[in-house]
């Protein structure tokens, strides 16, 4: 294992103190039970957003902590879900009397223990709506199993609901407005290669030096097939086309087009990708009104790269623009 | 027969040193079918349950089971600390204000478990989980009182049907949690909850039955 840390069981730590040290201006840390909450914490009269979940993806979550997005995020061991006592004291950090939401991503732990979080929460007099995403394609006996995994479409959830956090709308309105993402947002991913978890050391899967798995989770979780490397052109249509069709999106739509690096990926094979994507869309009369380009719901090195689309419509739009300021996400701030 | 309030000290003792002997076992289970870290996690969660057990005053039954359950909630992590510490939570509602346990209170407390543990994880009997083990092992031990059972035979039948409901989830497809994502490769291996859900119980009848 060759990788840019002290000792393994520090890694989350040391990255915590890192983000406090480094963002002072937008963000605080606290440790033990670990959680990160925006500077100006609580925002009074503001409903506020807590996501969480495992380390080992960032800049989600902590790094979307800040105006605009996030107010406050529960970072786990790297691949391991946060425990209620975090949520429970980030939740009750950030509540400025409006009303908390929770996104959570859809994995078994991460909702039960935020089940547990919005329970104890309740309790002591707080008002808290939970939001699962379960927004990968990849799953598809979602009947038999624990259901689809949440994954691209958190970040544009977070967002999209900050913006609408801001504005000041209801509790029920944000809640309301995150399932109206989760519903409109499909994805999809592929490794080309593995990651290595530090505290395990070695790789988490293995592939061969020819092969890539389509359909992988971000935990490196198996996906719908393990086939030969092949161009992007033929990688992308693997990947945009499940998508395309589940929702399905039509001739017509205007979507929001994200394009994720899994972390090992490069810029410049992510925009051949977006180029590919576009062409597909752009085929089937499905147009691109908006986009993101970048690594920002990782898997720590693995390579490979995740398509979302998010059907968009004008409230969606506008709250996309919407000014952010955070460690991973800015614009018009 | 009863259970005062140091036995069920005792229980939970033993229950974390078998957990802590079974830790490698559990994970290698859980490694088949899950995320092996099952044994690691409640091993985890068990030695920080006996760090909090240390301070603890006074003869409530359902205080120390409460607290047993938040202690799993915020050490355990993943799938196992909400189950199992909804478990204890559940059972500590169960037996507030109890400084000994009658058989009727241990089935109270079996009931709340099981509520308690399928409102967690909305699992039934046959999906490959804890529910697998904690259903059967709590009806055996109604109907053994209903027979007419004492408190020890009864609880050393709710032991056996752990074991065999343990037993039973080995050819099932999981239908719940992150084994559910491997389909019908899933089945052949016996889950990791129900083994753990077993060990509670077997260390519940070996604590209680033999020292009465």
């Amino acid at each position: 294992m060759k990788k840019l840390i002290n000792k393994p069981d520090d890694v989350v730590t040391e990255a915590l103190q890192g983000m406090a040290a480094a963002h002072p201006d937008l963000l605080r840390v606290s440790f033990g039970p670990n959680y990160i909450v925006r500077a100006d914490a609580p925002v009074q009269g503001k409903v506020a957003l807590v996501s969480g979940g495992g380390s080992g993806h960032e800049p989600m979550h902590g790094g979307f902590v800040g105006m605009g997005m996030l107010d406050a995020a529960c970072p786990g061991d790297v691949f391991t879900s946060p425990t209620p006592d975090q949520m429970i004291e980030a939740t009750k950090a950030v509540d400025g009397g409006a009303g908390v939401v929770h996104i959570v991503k859809n994995y078994t732990g991460d909702v039960m223990n935020f089940e547990m979080a919005a329970e104890l929460a309740r309790g002591e007099g707080i008002e808290v709506e939970a939001v699962v995403i379960d927004d990968d394609v990849a799953v598809q006996d979602s009947l038999y199993t624990a259901g689809r995994r949440g994954v691209g479409t958190t970040v544009l959830a977070e967002k999209i609901c900050g913006a609408a956090a801001e504005e000041k709308q209801s509790l029920q309105q944000v809640a309301e407005l995150c399932r109206r993402v989760n519903v409109n947002g499909r994805s999809m991913g592929m490794a080309l290669t593995s990651c290595i978890v530090p505290a395990a050391g070695t790789p988490t899967f293995q592939l061969g030096e020819d092969e890539i798995e389509i359909g992988i989770g971000i935990h490196g979780e198996p996906g719908r097939e393990r086939r030969k490397l092949a161009p992007a052109s033929e990688i992308v249509e693997s990947l945009a086309t499940p998508v395309v069709e589940d929702l399905p999106y039509e001739e017509g739509d205007q979507v929001l087009a994200f394009v994720n690096g899994m972390g090992g990926t490069p810029a410049i094979e992510l925009y051949i990708v977006y180029n590919e994507l576009h062409k597909l869309l752009e085929e089937r009369g499905i147009k691109i009104a908006r986009n993101l380009i970048g690594s920002y719901i990782t898997s720590l090195e693995m390579a490979g790269t995740s398509i979302t689309l998010l059907k968009l419509d004008d409230e969606l739009t506008r709250l996309w623009d919407a000014p952010v300021r955070t460690p991973g996400l800015r614009w018009g701030a | 027969m009863t259970v005062p309030h140091a036995q069920v000290v005792g229980w939970i003792e033993e229950f974390a040193s078998t957990v802590a002997e079974n830790r490698e076992y559990l994970t290698q289970l859980d490694s088949a079918i899950g995320d092996g870290d099952h044994g690691i996690n409640m091993d985890r969660g068990m030695k920080a349950v006996l760090g909090k057990l240390e301070g603890l005053e006074g003869d409530d039954v359902g205080g120390l089971l409460k607290t047993v359950g938040m202690t799993l909630v915020s050490s355990v992590g993943g799938a196992g600390g909400p189950l199992y510490g909804t478990l204890f939570l559940q059972m500590g509602t169960a037996t507030a204000g109890k400084s000994e346990l009658e058989p009727e209170d241990w089935a109270a407390a079996l009931d709340g478990a099981v509520d308690g543990v399928q409102m967690r994880g909305k699992a039934e009997v046959g999906d490959k989980t804890m529910i697998d083990a904690l259903v059967p092992a709590r009806d055996a031990f109604r109907s053994a009182l209903a027979d007419g059972a004492s408190f020890a035979e009864a609880l050393n039948r709710s032991a056996g049907a752990a074991e065999e409901g343990m037993q039973s989830t080995i050819p099932l497809v999981a239908r719940k949690g992150r084994a559910s994502y491997l389909g019908e490769r899933s089945a052949g291996h016996q889950d990791p909850g129900a083994t753990s859900s077993y060990m509670l119980l077997k260390t519940a009848a070996e604590t209680w039955s033999g020292g009465a």
